[in-house]
């Protein structure tokens, strides 16, 4: 029964899985190779040759675009490359000659700009050219904007405009009378069915009818799509749809339902009793319904699972396997005498762990059977810096206060005071010794929280003058007169939305409005790198556990995958249909969870650079991300001031924490992972229960199989303690190594 | 389904006539009407979705308030020049105009002279952006300091007065216990559980508090009080700043409001002018605190207020002291009380004001009790003025015209007619010449008003000179007060403690006479008049919780002499004769407060008012209003008993010097 929807095979049904098909190849061991280091080779996008395999007719179509569009954009080099490999012969090119369309895979392996030009085409969708992001193939049709008219065209069949809500009652009546167990696994299909034909009325200029239509039964969507229906009250009028994402979105991915099979017949038996053609061609080319056996779910495990701007995820899309253990902890190789110099006492801590440098990875010796392998993403070699740190850690580690119920942590405010609303980003270092703050006057400002103060690394001249064969070089080459308590980094010209210290202190990133990730010295104080390849706003980025790499992620809906040492991005993970609003590394660096505006989580493999996860059961945009420190479990929270807990192994959802009354900006798991806190526009702190909530559901009869779960209602045993700041929204939470809880906010008078 | 029904989502279009007034302005004269339709059906589509993307913008600046720099960064998004120039930090002032049958809204603009802003001062620096670091939990428990929220917020201590036996919310829970478990050091999840069975229990049985202060707390109000009635000023005003900011305040308030009230109490009868005046300060503060929820303690408060706005003697010179300043204030502070608390179920405004007019429509009530009720009436507004006042002018005229040029009077009534006639004159002069047009004649002002008549039409002048810039016009609710019943002449009682009735709420002594001058003379008299030995009053016991719905004023105005009693500790039984008009007159049963005030050769006055209980309101006043009625009683101290089982037991002590004038209250806590 699962045939259904490839039933009437639309161009849209190969598109639509495009992106991750793109993906797909992405991952080829060149790929690999290329992440490793040679900078060269980015493997960015090999999304050419994505298109260049399947010997279908619609990708034959997209390559000539591509081809036009290179041409036309004089990238020859390109150009010829592309059609080399894809081995085409001239004479289609003159067919498509009028294409002048965007299209998504435009990168291809040529020269560096080319990434820039991908994003400007894939984000722009308000752009002139107003391409797809999911990369819509190009028909030949002479039209001025093919991509958006292909996308639309399916809405020109005619049926009798006044008749749509006599339709759309019968359905109604029809599903208002089922059995109850039915009644709320069909109850879904009223939404897309709204969305969709108000659409077509709206494309078919019937405005008046498309008006009534809106009127009468837009009250009675679930009240999570409001956003959504407000945008499409406003859209009126056929031009509108040009150019307007949300349409897009809705139009080039189908909608995704799950209904059980029981229900689904009931439903087509009704249709074509009926010969309700109108409705159930909507349903046929608009809808995914993804059809399982065995009990219909309830209401309440619909809506927990509801509210994505594009339906469920589907069944498939959360099977992949996904390596979320914690990868092996790299040995110090520091001989013990030279530990017991640096580390008093170390209590031969590191000794357990044998020395052995050439082990590292290669064997399968580590416990964790779901973790990745060790080099499965190439990780930069220690320094004697960050090993003096990981013996820091261990050490603090020790003095961890152990948290729980009865232990609550303290926690901390720093309050940025004066900052006039200016205060977007916060972050702290990993030992909680500086603070970065990114604000909207496009500064970034970092303070020392410790005694020690912020130096910066003397003049090249001065530093001539050191010896450098001294033992104390590194205290000697810093300045003491430049010691503050805080320094101001200037450099980009919008609202800093996010920041992020590497984990060895030695770096800060930074993103902001005016498109671009800046990377910053805090040795100097200067900035070292602007990476630029979103062109849009970018909302978040984050340093990977281990540095080097990190993800960033904005309104042109794309994350992509950098390395420090690379001013093109490594991967760029695309597949939402909205702003990506929240980045994150998995703590084993093998993972980048992105959250959306479009009320989806997508987990993405950084190898691969597929979409290995998605979750759904948002009702707002997601703000805040975190993981467990074992890898296993990810909490999210939006802006509907709830929290959401993941399974990431079994891609189902395990919890939902009720009790913030608005967005949740800052989350984060004590270093034990015990208790969760989160920090939310509302003024409040909370801590919650993790282990219990987490508990709860091991103990509980998984039902990974289908993905049904029911949350148990629970949030207020799970609260531990709700803490009340002065007018100061908290927009970040941070546990020290000692478990100790800091938060930060602006105070807002 | 969605159960529930939202708000419908409306597609709202600008008016076509705001794109023909655009169109105007660029020059389009005579645009069709579907040119119009059309424009504004897209310029509304593209308004919206740069509202929406301007939303995102806001919620990554983490806001709640949408800004003009989203807007702008929004029209970047669109590759849209952004409008330069709106800087609104808070609402944008649209100005509205009609004309030729067209509405308008319109953002005035003013032009600015380019040299004006040259030549203005520099503003000041804004100041930079700051870390600050503070304990928000410790432990899981929230230390109550100024940089956290107050443990209880307004709402809640409301709640807790009003509802004490609604249920507390799981969520307000968490906080409550915190905040509770500050005093008595719950920290393990035992001593929380415990902690909530018996708060739980406690509250079934009774909405009891038991307010215990942690040592910091009792430190914390010893170094205020002292603060407040001592000598030094910078302590004073410290300690008034933090009574007036602090947010964790609220569980000393039964404290403070008990040691306003008894303070009032004691020096009021000690003539004790600058601890009232402290006192009142206190008050104040404790008003300006936003953080408290003081309806609870009204009842402590206003009479103390009362007592510092009619009492017959404030000072113990009345002559050089200037009393009158006080009055005024507690007069004002009266004023804000009534405007902040006043609700149609406790009527606080209608029964303060009624209280004032009986007073002073009394014959013999004194000047100072006079001025006080004057004072007191023309805070509450133009309103009151008008209808209270103005129309008593005359009345008031005649009696001062008497003082000024009648036989010779005592000095000290001189000074008191001179006072009530400055305050007369500048308070009925801004509304008379609001009631009255221009033609300002002094015959006919005489003829309207008797004897003020023409100062008052100089005033009323002056005060149109000054009408353009005194704009200050409180708007108040009307108050229809009805004339306090003539039958409340009071007999001289055959009684055997009390000799001489006064119907005036405090009886004046009438052999207070001299001129006042200094506003404060707080050290031990040395006037002529024969000082009255101090008294001090111990307050047994004071639970404070009353509930909020009863009110209970207490006056008391003393004028203690030297008898020969010595200490005597008596209770009154709560069913005690509350009111004595006449003979034959109501008697109440209940709830009354009635402090005596010392036995005096004279008189023993109670002035008591009380608010009946629904019981016995039928033989008082109807609508449970209050009475008020000067009453004696034998008894030298009263047992109030309120209609809650709190008692106030008074008992009066006269030390062993006589000479031991500045007592300060003692709050036995």
């Amino acid at each position: 029964m699962a045939a259904i929807p490839d039933g009437p095979v639309k161009s849209e049904t190969e598109l639509e899985v495009k992106p991750d098909s793109v993906n797909d190849v992405a991952g080829n061991p060149n790929a690999v190779q290329g992440i490793g280091g040679t900078p060269k080779t980015s493997p960015s996008v090999a999304a050419t040759a994505a298109s260049v395999t399947p010997p279908d007719i619609t990708d034959r179509q997209t390559l000539l675009a591509v081809l036009q569009f290179l041409k036309k954009n004089k990238l020859l080099e390109s150009e010829e490359t592309l059609r080399k490999e894809s081995g085409l012969c001239f004479d289609n090119e003159e067919q498509s000659g009028s294409v002048d369309g965007g299209s998504v895979c435009a990168t291809g392996d040529a020269e560096g700009s080319d990434a820039t030009l991908l994003s400007r085409v894939s984000g722009a969708t308000s752009a002139p050219t107003a391409a797809a992001v999911t990369g819509v193939p190009v028909p030949a049709k002479g039209d001025d904007q093919p991509d958006v008219s292909v996308v639309l065209s399916a809405y020109s069949q005619q049926g009798d405009p006044a008749l749509y809500q006599v339709y759309y009652s019968g359905l109604k009546r029809f599903i208002e009378s089922v059995l109850d167990c039915h009644r709320a696994e069909l109850s879904q299909v009223f939404y897309p069915l709204f969305v969709h034909m108000y659409l077509e009325l709206v494309y078919n200029q019937h405005e008046t009818e498309a008006k009534d239509f809106f009127d009468k039964f837009h009250g009675d969507q679930e009240c999570y799509y409001q956003d959504d229906l407000r945008v499409l009250s406003g859209l009126t009028k056929k031009e509108h749809m040009k150019g307007n994402e949300t349409l897009l979105d809705f139009r080039t991915s189908k909608f995704v339902l799950r209904i059980s099979r029981d229900s689904y017949q009931l439903l087509k038996r009704h249709l074509q009793e009926r010969q309700n053609n109108q409705i159930w061609n909507i349903i046929q080319e608009h809808l995914y319904i993804d059809i399982f056996d065995g009990m219909p779910r309830s209401k309440s495990q619909i809506d927990s699972m509801s509210g994505s701007l594009a339906g469920e995820a589907r069944r498939e899309a959360n099977k992949a396997k996904v390596f979320y253990g914690l990868l092996k902890e790299p040995e110090i190789e520091v001989p013990l005498d030279d530990e017991d110099e640096e580390a008093d006492n170390e209590e031969g801590k590191p000794k357990k762990k044998k020395p052995k440098k050439d082990s590292m990875g290669s064997k399968s010796k580590k416990q964790d059977p779901n973790a990745p392998q060790q080099n499965r993403i190439p990780l930069p070699e220690l320094k004697d810096s960050d090993k003096l740190d990981k013996i820091m850690n261990m050490k603090e580690a020790t003095k961890r206060i152990r948290l729980g119920p009865d232990s609550l942590p303290s926690i901390c405010f720093y309050t940025f005071l004066n900052a006039y609303q200016g205060l977007t980003a916060v972050d702290f270092t990993d030992d909680s010794s500086l603070i970065a703050g990114g604000f909207a006057d496009s500064t970034v400002r970092i303070w020392s929280v410790t005694p020690k103060k912020l130096r910066g690394v003397k003049s090249a001249a001065d530093l001539n003058l050191i010896d450098k064969e001294s033992d104390d070089v590194l205290e000697r080459i810093m300045d003491e007169k430049t010691a503050s308590e805080s320094k101001i980094l200037y450099g980009h010209s919008g609202p800093v939305y996010g920041t992020s210290f590497s984990p060895d202190r030695n770096y800060l990133l930074s993103c902001s409005e005016d498109g671009t990730i800046r990377l910053w010295s805090l040795q100097t104080f200067t900035c070292l790198v602007g990476y630029k390849g979103h062109n849009y706003p970018v909302w978040d980025t984050q340093f990977s556990p281990y540095g080097y790499y990190f993800v960033s992620g904005g309104h042109d809906r794309v994350a992509r995958l950098w390395a420090t040492d690379h001013y093109q991005p490594l991967r760029m993970f695309s597949g939402h249909l909205a702003d990506i609003t929240s980045t994150r590394f998995h703590p084993n660096c093998n993972y980048v969870v992105t959250g959306s505006a479009d009320r989806t989580i997508r987990l993405w493999d950084v190898l691969t650079g597929n979409c290995v996860r998605i979750f759904t059961g948002h009702k707002g945009p997601i703000h805040s991300l975190t993981f467990s420190p074992n890898g296993k479990f990810l909490a999210s929270g939006a802006t509907d001031g709830r929290i959401l807990l993941w399974d990431i192994g079994h891609g189902v959802m395990v919890g939902e924490l009720k009790g913030h009354t608005d967005t949740i900006y800052a989350l984060k798991f004590s270093r034990d992972g015990e208790i969760l806190a989160s920090g939310s526009m509302d003024n409040t702190v909370k801590l919650w229960d993790a282990t219990k909530a987490f508990d709860d559901i091991e103990t509980d009869d998984f039902t990974a199989a289908t993905g049904h779960i029911t949350l148990p209602e629970n949030s207020q045993e799970l609260l531990l303690g709700t803490y009340v700041t002065k007018s100061t929204a908290v927009v970040h939470v941070h546990f020290t190594r000692r478990n100790l809880l800091l938060a930060a906010g602006s105070y807002n008078p | 389904m969605a159960e529930e029904k939202r708000q419908k989502l409306i597609n709202t279009l600008l008016p076509t006539e705001s794109m023909k007034v655009i169109g105007e302005s660029i020059g389009l004269s005579q645009m069709q009407e579907e040119t119009c339709q059309v424009l504004s059906e897209e310029a509304s589509y593209r308004i919206k979705e740069i509202a929406q993307d301007a939303l995102k913008f806001m919620h990554h600046g983490k806001r709640r308030k949408l800004m003009t720099s989203d807007i702008d960064y929004a029209l970047k998004l669109k590759n849209v020049e952004p409008l330069y120039g709106f800087h609104a930090q808070e609402f944008i002032p649209f100005r509205f105009a009609s004309g030729g049958g067209r509405e308008l809204y319109f953002y005035e603009e003013k032009e600015l002279e380019l040299s004006d802003i040259i030549n203005t001062p520099l503003p000041r620096v804004p100041l930079d952006v700051s870390l600050k670091a503070h304990w928000l939990s410790i432990e899981g428990i929230q230390p109550a300091i100024p940089e956290n929220p107050p443990p209880a917020s307004k709402e809640q201590q409301k709640t807790e007065s009003t509802e004490p036996l609604k249920a507390v919310k799981p969520g307000q829970e968490e906080v409550q216990m915190h905040s509770k478990g500050q005093g008595t050091a719950v920290t393990d999840a035992k001593g929380k559980d415990q902690k909530k069975l018996i708060e739980g229990s406690a509250m079934k049985l009774k909405p009891r508090s038991t307010h215990e202060l942690s040592v910091e707390q009792q430190l914390y109000y010893k170094e205020i009080t002292e603060a407040c009635v001592g000598s030094c000023e910078a302590k004073r005003a410290e300690a008034l700043q933090s009574i007036a900011t602090d947010p964790g305040l609220y569980q000393m308030l039964p404290r403070f409001s008990t040691f306003i009230s008894e303070g009032v109490r004691v020096n009021v009868v000690q003539n004790n002018l600058a601890l009232l005046i402290y006192l009142m300060r206190m008050v104040k503060a404790l008003m300006d605190n936003p953080t408290l929820y003081l309806e609870k303690y009204l009842h402590e408060l206003i009479p103390a207020v009362v007592t510092c706005i009619v009492s017959r003697q404030l000072c113990l010179r009345p002559d050089v002291d200037n009393h009158w300043a006080l009055r005024d204030f507690a007069a004002r502070l009266m004023a804000q009380t009534c405007k902040t608390f006043s609700t149609t179920t406790n009527n606080i405004q209608s029964r303060i004001t009624k209280t004032f007019t009986k007073s002073w429509l009394d014959e013999k009530t004194q000047w100072t009790t006079r001025y006080g009720c004057i004072a007191g009436l023309a805070e509450l507004g133009p309103d009151v003025i008008k209808t209270l006042i103005i129309p008593r002018l005359q009345i008031e005229g005649a009696r001062i015209k008497a003082v000024h040029e009648g036989p010779v009077v005592s000095n000290i009534d001189k000074i008191g007619a001179d006072h009530v006639q400055s305050l007369l004159l500048k308070h009925c002069a801004p509304v008379i010449a609001k009631l009255r047009s221009p033609p300002d004649n002094q015959e006919q002002y005489r003829a309207d008003y008797g004897y003020l008549g023409p100062m008052l039409c100089t005033h009323v002048v002056k005060a149109r000179s000054q009408a353009a810039i005194q704009a200050q016009q409180v708007n108040r609710t009307t108050l229809t007060i009805t004339q306090p019943r003539p039958t409340l002449t009071l007999s001289q009682g055959g009684q055997p403690s009390s000799t001489s009735r006064t119907p005036s709420i405090i009886k004046m002594p009438n052999s207070i006479t001299l001129p006042m001058q200094t506003l404060v003379s707080a050290r031990p008299s040395t006037s002529t008049q024969p000082s009255p030995p101090p008294t001090k009053f111990i307050v047994m016991s004071s639970s404070s919780g009353s509930s909020s719905s009863q009110q209970v004023i207490t006056l008391s105005s003393a004028q203690s002499a030297p008898t020969s009693t010595s200490p005597v500790t008596t209770t009154v039984p709560s069913l005690q004769p509350l009111v004595k008009l006449e003979p034959g007159g109501s008697q109440g049963t209940g709830n009354a407060v009635t402090v005596g005030s010392g036995v005096s050769r004279t008189v023993q006055k109670y002035i008591v008012v009380s608010l009946p209980s629904a019981a016995d309101s039928k033989s008082q006043n109807t609508m449970g209003q209050h009475q008020l009625s000067p009453s004696s009683s034998a008894a030298l101290e009263a047992n109030a008993v309120g209609s809650l089982n709190n008692a106030v037991t008074v008992k009066l002590e006269r030390p062993e010097s006589p000479s031991n004038g500045n007592q300060s209250p003692q709050p036995s806590h």
